[in-house]
């Protein structure tokens, strides 16, 4: 240290000059939203976790049947193959809204927002009346440990297909409110997430419990 | 992001220069998801309900085979999966939670198969003593 006498502003700004920086000049302050879809992603992983564990449970329990009725009895392949049609159109409707977003027509978005949601309906009209098929057939969750594991994991996914639906009228009426703007494009590819991926879900759903229950 | 897409922009976008801004989709990418999805539901469904295939073991391998593809499908094609996305993180929870799933799957059914076999009446008298 020199005894000069110096302006201490100007030491101060030495100081600042020679004192190593420990963050990256580029930083900069993030967009509102911008860390949304990660953290939205992070979330669907923690969903798959939970239909995991409840395909784990179907695959210990579903073969205990407690002498009641088995997988043959019960399921109808067709009405499942039309719930798959419906829910797999559904998935390309809804992709079908998100170009129409980018292109920012919002007429286009509301009619296939409102396309992907009827298909929605279908899928969950189709599996409430399935349940009640065999719930009247005295196949009720009650029955046996593969009917409980079966309508937990197959109404997990209903009931999360039925939050997507309420979710997607939601953001049909912000949509209509407010126009495509930013927040609505952001909440918008969230619930295209979302929906996406009780899709890869239900094709797990049908294949290790419908296929492969009508084999055994 | 940008609502409208120069045309130059979107005719670049359909080669292999994949965006990194998420909803780069394009409708010949869901088109295509969509068919290959539909070929990769149809066949499993068709294997199982004609019975093509004489042994019930060969039909469940192929369906849980066509299942791991179209999920596959999906992932690229619909939640527009690849490895820069969110620069990288996305692939790096999905590969966790994969792990995870794994774990899980096979050692819940490992382990109970298992007690399944041990708790068989009878078993310990007959051929499964060592």
């Amino acid at each position: 240290m020199t005894t000069t006498t110096i302006d201490p502003r100007a030491a101060a700004a030495e100081a600042v000059a020679a004192a190593p920086v420990f963050h990256l000049e580029e930083e900069h302050a993030h967009a509102e939203g911008g860390s949304t879809m990660l953290g939205f992603w992070i979330y669907l992983m923690s969903d798959c976790l939970i239909f995991a564990m409840l395909f784990a449970a179907y695959g210990v329990l579903g073969g205990n049947y407690a002498a009641g009725p088995a997988p043959k009895d019960l399921f109808e392949l067709p009405l499942v193959a039309v719930n798959t049609t419906m829910l797999l159109l559904s998935s390309i409707t809804y992709g079908f809204a998100m170009l129409a977003m980018q292109k920012g027509r919002v007429g286009q978005v509301q009619f296939w927002l409102a396309v992907t949601g009827l298909f929605g309906l279908c899928f969950v009209g189709i599996e409430l009346h399935e349940f009640s098929g065999m719930i009247h057939e005295g196949a009720t969750p009650m029955r046996s440990a593969f009917l409980s594991s079966f309508f937990t994991l197959v109404g997990t996914h209903g009931l999360h297909v039925s939050v997507g639906l309420l979710w997607l009228v939601t953001l049909m009426i912000q949509v209509a409110g407010r126009g495509l703007i930013e927040a609505n494009r952001r909440r918008l590819m969230c619930l295209s997430m979302f929906w996406h991926f009780l899709d890869v879900i239900w094709i797990g759903v049908f294949t290790f419990v419908y296929l492969l229950g009508m084999l055994r | 992001m940008s609502a409208n897409l120069p045309a130059g922009h979107g005719t670049a976008g359909h080669d292999h220069g994949h965006d990194t801004a998420p909803g780069h989709a394009t409708l010949r990418g869901y088109l295509t998801g969509f068919v290959l999805s539909v070929i990769l539901t149809a066949i499993p469904f068709w294997l199982v309900m004609s019975g093509v295939l004489d042994s019930k073991q060969a039909t469940a391998m192929a369906i849980m085979a066509f299942a791991v593809v179209q999920i596959v499908v999906h992932m690229i094609f619909f939640l527009h999966m690849d490895a820069r996305s969110e620069g990288g993180w996305s692939l790096m929870a999905l590969i966790f939670t994969l792990i995870l799933v794994v774990i899980a799957l096979t050692g819940s059914l490992w382990v109970m198969y298992h007690l399944n076999v041990n708790m068989m009446p009878g078993m310990h008298e007959m051929k499964q003593m060592p």
